[in-house]
């Protein structure tokens, strides 16, 4: 451990780890209400899809720049959250085999629009569009701890850092502004509907919030931790609390813990246990809040309700 | 006052009668309301009108549009046609007016919340997004569950209740809203005696203080005991009134298209038309 916290730590690991913390809150926040409402594949159907809009905004534009990914990837997150609209009207089936039939069909288009395009040259394919680029996002400019007082090597630090940071906080503000009307109309959208509460708005919010966070973290961090982040933290924490605002805080602590600790694992568990390469980042952090949900559900104090 | 005004105040050949009032206009009207469930018409063209201050019953057999009706009042499901008002105004602007007691069974009783949590949810309205809790408000919602005797509940995780326990609980949620005309859905549905008691009390105190009440019910048993006015309705409306002229075995076989058993409607201390 001592090499990982020494001079190289700020410029190496400092900036990665915070992108991936950042990343988890992001979609562990609106996931918490998504798990509730019974809706976390939602999540995963927006990960999912954000891949042909990536790609094609790629395709427009020539280059692999953060903007036009955005709004090509938030693009792709609408046109599926009306088509699975549409498909669950239209098909009359439930929104479950919906967003499946949706996800799989747009997450199909982008990997064949991937293999067909020319992205060779630029640090675009299926792996990246899985599992990110993590362990790259180093923070050139930096010596040491003191450049974080450095203007000049603050401003240098990769556009991905600030760019998540700014739509977590964002997302979390959201959270807190939104917290009563979100809460009442997850617990009960009927009572919320007769208060004269916009429940159906509150829906798209979430869900448009969910789409946001999606896709900041896809560039940085890659599809399999966004899934695992909507879902695995705020499951973990439902396990461990019966009050909704400590729910939301733990899977805020344990998205934070799952970043942190999979970072670490992936770029020294393996040295540790006698191999020479270490692991994707993005593939451990989701690994590590996956074994933190199985710890949680063996470990759970919630019994079945008594009654009486 | 000028004899012009005490001529107009006093004009006898005015009908005072047909006057519009709004105090005596009914607690909660529907005009030719359908609404279908699943795509079946679960209602259809039902006129109603609940007079206030009185404690009214919807009655029908399973499946008859009951609990439609309420929703498609609140405007919760997509009706075809009809219009609705609450004290004469149309419900968009009454809200405030109203509270709704859900079915029990229609959350999940698992959620991470309290029980005091679940009655501060009826001050939604006094909160707003961002309003500081204040104690007047938490002693506001600690009254409202002892008057449903259950202010030992408090602190209890909601999955941790009975179904008599969680009723009552949606019942302190809706006194905490403060409304004139309390809608509730089948609120004695699978509750214990000793709920079904507590929740009739509390309803006669609201009825005792003016308000208005429309509960869905389905224990026959218990109309006359409970109710002054009832509406039938089976899809469409058999009929409406006071229970002393309607609730007669006649409106009763027309409402359960005959599938009461004679000794049955006998046992319900029927008034006869």
């Amino acid at each position: 451990m001592s090499d990982f916290f020494g001079p190289d730590f700020v410029q190496l690991s400092l900036t990665p780890m915070l992108i991936g913390v950042l990343a988890a809150i992001a979609c562990a926040l609106p996931g918490n209400f998504l798990l509730l409402r019974r809706q976390a594949l939602i999540g995963d159907a927006i990960s999912h899809v954000v891949l042909p809009g990536v790609v094609v905004a790629f395709l427009l534009t020539g280059a692999v720049e953060s903007l036009p990914m955005m709004l090509g990837a938030a693009a792709a997150a609408l046109v599926a959250v009306g088509l699975i609209e549409a498909v669950k009207r239209l098909g009359r089936i439930d929104a479950g085999s919906a967003m499946g039939v949706v996800f799989t069909s747009m997450f199909a288009a982008g990997v064949l629009l991937l293999e067909q395009s020319d992205t060779s040259a630029v640090h675009l394919d299926v792996e990246h569009a899985l599992m990110g680029n993590l362990e790259s996002l180093i923070w050139f400019a930096a010596d040491d701890w003191s450049s974080l007082l450095d203007p000049e090597a603050l401003a240098a630090l990769p556009p991905e850092l600030p760019r998540i940071a700014i739509v977590a906080a964002l997302i979390a503000a959201l959270t807190l502004i939104f917290w009563r009307p979100l809460a009442l109309a997850t617990f009960d959208d009927g009572f919320a509907r007769a208060m004269g509460v916009p429940t159906t708005l509150l829906s798209i919010g979430l869900t448009s919030t969910a789409a946001v966070a999606a896709v900041a973290a896809f560039d940085a961090v890659g599809s399999i931790i966004v899934i695992a982040m909507f879902i695995c933290p705020p499951a973990t924490a439902r396990l461990t609390t019966d009050r909704l605002s400590a729910q939301v805080a733990w899977s805020v602590v344990y998205a934070a813990l799952s970043a942190i600790l999979g970072y670490i694992l992936a770029g020294y568990g393996p040295l540790w246990l006698g191999g020479a390469h270490a692991v994707s980042a993005a593939g451990m952090i989701a690994a590590v809040s996956g074994v933190m949900l199985a710890i949680a559900c063996l470990f759970s104090q919630k019994t079945p309700a008594p009654i009486g | 006052m000028t004899p012009a005004t005490l001529e107009l105040a006093f004009d006898h050949n005015r009908s005072w009668d047909t006057a519009p009032d709004p105090a005596q206009a009914p607690a909660l009207s529907v005009g030719s309301l359908t609404a279908t469930y699943d795509d079946k018409p679960a209602v259809f063209s039902v006129d109603a009108a609940f007079p206030a201050g009185r404690m009214s019953a919807i009655i029908g057999p399973n499946g008859a549009g009951k609990s439609t009706l309420l929703k498609a009042a609140l405007g919760l499901i997509h009706t075809l046609s009809g219009a609705v008002a609450v004290f004469g105004e149309p419900m968009k602007t009454a809200r405030r007016r109203v509270a709704y007691v859900p079915q029990r069974a229609s959350v999940d009783w698992d959620f991470p919340t309290r029980v005091i949590d679940v009655v501060m949810m009826g001050l939604y309205r006094d909160l707003g997004l961002l309003g500081f809790i204040r104690q007047s408000h938490r002693d506001a919602a600690r009254a409202c569950l002892e008057r449903v005797g259950m202010a030992d509940f408090a602190e209890r995780q909601i999955g941790q209740l009975s179904g008599g326990q969680q009723q009552r609980v949606f019942l302190a949620r809706a006194l905490a809203q403060g409304a004139d005309l309390y809608l509730l859905d089948e609120p004695f549905a699978g509750v214990d005696a000793a709920t079904e008691r507590a929740i009739i009390k509390v309803l006669k105190s609201l009825k005792d203080e003016g308000k208005s009440v429309v509960v869905v019910h389905h224990d026959l048993a218990t109309v006359t005991d409970y109710f002054d006015y009832v509406l039938m309705i089976a899809t469409r409306k058999i009929v409406e009134g006071p229970i002393t002229e309607v609730f007669t075995a006649e409106n009763l076989q027309a409402t359960y298209g005959g599938r009461l058993a004679e000794a049955h409607i006998d046992q319900l201390r029927l008034h006869s038309a």
